[in-house]
């Protein structure tokens, strides 16, 4: 269990490949963030019948660059009623979680026939991920979890009001679509019997029946997805930056390369949860290796999944207008939650009956039954809760007779 | 030598947090100095190859629980200058003084008569045997041997939150009547939108 590396114990040499592995892995991530905001705001311009960004290098390769250098000369302003020391621990705080869940994601290793996914380093055996807690995926969770501090102090700290509404909208957003996060995570964890990323991985080697997106059944997959995208506050759940309606959100008061840093943690976390997608849904860098050395293939395959998530993300942010806030909470709380417990239940049950040599097409119909039955009764708990709802609450400005009458006099 | 060093800077983290608890006076500062002495003891947990425990530690108390004192903190807006003089509690502060003279006295007695005190070594009692890593015999043991305490705690975690909804719940048709046109928001219609 656990990276090879470490089984003949500490030495230089086992020190000397972890840091060049965390130096590969930091290097990554900030490589992928400058070429991920060009990519991104080229595919958009494209998208809007733009041109984009294509003044510094060729297509505008080096925007980015030229934009983080002007930011760290602009000057650093804090305001007069900020918290001075959370307002500057606050844009560290949502970088670290970004690049440490990272760490967790194999980015490459055969793991078919009979490779196990391992590379041989000046006579050590290693994977090719920063760390394999035992822990894995939980790991991904606790980090997830640390990551709505930054955002929370930030706004609390910069003390003014826009901010705040900022930062208590996504906290509470985070905070919610963890719980949908969570339980899709779980059916991963079901069915590779491990939470470490390397044995998900593994278990995933063979063929693309073999990917747990086929394995689980879709459903965990588009629930992590919808989930993903809320919790990296990304459009259409960009409500916390809502131009309209709070200025941008818990970064308003935000200058300098402090700005920058929110941002640069905006699309670690975009990255990283691709790469995390990647890994417990379509088999990390598993893929066929037709001719040449297979380990280059799986880079390649790794890479290219990658980036047909982060087109996903950027198409979604071209395409979907936002959500309302309680439409947020509605999709979290009434609809990805139960519905990723009920398939949770269901693969639970398969997997039972699978052990016990039960009739598969039996449990999956009683399944489904006891499944449409939840269904209804939750349905019914709902319509029944808004309608007590509306007969309390009060009429809507724009629905009620005096103020109808007070613009028509 | 690797576990004597490891100990040794976590326990300076866990101590300078939960001083920095007590001492700071705004109370986000405590709320901040609380999660990192949770990280520092996850630290402690992962050197005792505790890794299940590190994480959850990490996922409830840092993530779920300080998160909701944040919120509280920031929604209501606790005044940096709320006077300490006013005891809500009548005979608070001698009780307090009384159970942390216990507490020292009981912690000083674990370190007179305990032959193993606290040094940052591995655990002494014989390590887990039989298949499977850490994380496998704790889910056997919690869903075998535990089952009834497991799934009573969350039958006490359920009636906890329902009870909470039911406390937080509106008021009822008449009393909206009387209070009508007085704090309307938060109470838009939200359903209205299907």
């Amino acid at each position: 269990m656990g990276d090879p590396v470490f089984n003949g114990g500490l030495d230089l040499g086992v020190l000397g490949i972890v840091a060049v592995k965390a130096l590969i892995g930091f290097t990554f991530v900030m490589v992928g963030v400058i070429f991920m905001i060009w990519f991104e705001r080229k595919i958009i311009a494209d998208m809007q019948s733009r041109v984009g960004p294509d003044r510094a290098g060729k297509w505008g390769l080096l925007q980015t660059l030229a934009d983080g250098i002007k930011l760290i000369f602009k000057e650093d302003l804090s305001p007069d009623r900020s918290d001075r020391l959370v307002y500057r621990l606050a844009p560290y705080l949502s970088v670290a979680p970004a690049f440490l869940t990272f760490t967790i994601v194999p980015i490459g290793g055969v793991f078919r026939g009979d490779d196990d996914g391992t590379l041989r380093v000046l006579g050590n055996d290693t994977f090719l991920q920063v760390a394999d807690p035992p822990v894995g995926v939980l790991f991904l969770l606790a980090m997830s979890a640390v990551a709505v501090y930054g955002i929370m102090l930030a706004g609390w700290s910069s003390g003014s009001k826009y901010p705040l509404l900022g930062s208590v909208r996504a906290s509470a957003s985070m905070v919610s679509y963890e719980a949908a996060l969570g339980l899709s995570v779980v059916a991963v964890v079901l069915l590779s019997g491990s939470l470490s990323t390397h044995e998900i991985v593994s278990s995933q080697a063979g063929s693309v029946l073999d990917w747990n997106i086929v394995r689980t059944g879709f459903v965990p997959f588009v629930v992590f997805l919808i989930a993903a995208t809320a919790e990296l506050n990304r459009p259409p759940f960009d409500l916390v930056e809502a131009e309209q309606e709070i200025v941008g959100g818990f970064h308003t008061e935000y200058s300098s390369i402090r700005f920058g840093m929110f941002f640069l943690a905006e699309f670690m976390n975009t990255i990283t949860m691709s790469a995390i997608m990647v890994t417990l849904f379509l088999g990390g860098p598993d893929g066929p290796a037709p001719i040449g050395p297979p380990l280059l293939w799986s880079f390649f395959w790794f890479t290219i999944k990658l980036l047909a998530f982060l087109f996903l993300f950027v198409w979604l942010r071209a395409a979907l207008p936002r959500f309302r806030y309680d439409q947020l909470m509605d999709l979290g709380w009434k609809q990805l939650i139960p519905l990723s417990l009920g398939w949770l239940l269901l693969l639970g049950a398969i997997q039972i009956g699978r052990d016990e040599g039960w009739n598969v097409v039996v449990v999956v119909l009683v399944g489904f039954g006891i499944a449409v039955v939840a269904a209804g009764g939750l349905l019914g708990a709902i319509r029944v809760a808004d309608r007590r709802r509306d007969a309390f609450a009060e009429p809507l400005p724009n629905e009620s007779a005096e103020l109808t009458d007070a613009g028509v006099r | 030598m690797v576990d004597t060093i490891v100990f040794v800077l976590a326990a300076l983290v866990i101590l300078s947090g939960a001083l920095g608890v007590i001492l700071a006076r705004n109370p986000v500062h405590s709320a901040l100095m609380l999660i990192m002495t949770l990280f520092g003891v996850a630290v402690v947990f992962v050197a005792q190859e505790a890794h299940f425990l590190a994480a959850v530690q990490v996922i409830v108390y840092a993530g779920a629980i300080v998160v909701l004192f944040l919120f509280v903190i920031m929604l209501l807006g606790v005044d940096q200058a709320d006077s300490i003089e006013t005891e809500p509690i009548g005979g608070q502060r001698p009780a307090a003084g009384v159970v942390a003279l216990a507490s020292v006295g009981l912690l000083v007695l674990l370190a007179v008569r305990a032959v193993q005190v606290s040094s940052g070594a591995r655990s002494t009692s014989s390590a887990l045997d039989g298949e499977g890593t850490n994380l496998e015999k704790l889910a056997r043991v919690l869903f075998t041997d535990y089952l009834f305490a497991f799934e009573a705690t969350s039958a006490l975690l359920v009636i906890a939150v329902v009870g909470a909804v039911v406390l937080a719940r509106k008021p009822a048709a008449e009393d909206v009547q009387d209070r009508k046109g007085v704090g309307a928001l938060g109470r838009t219609r939200s359903g209205s939108g299907r």
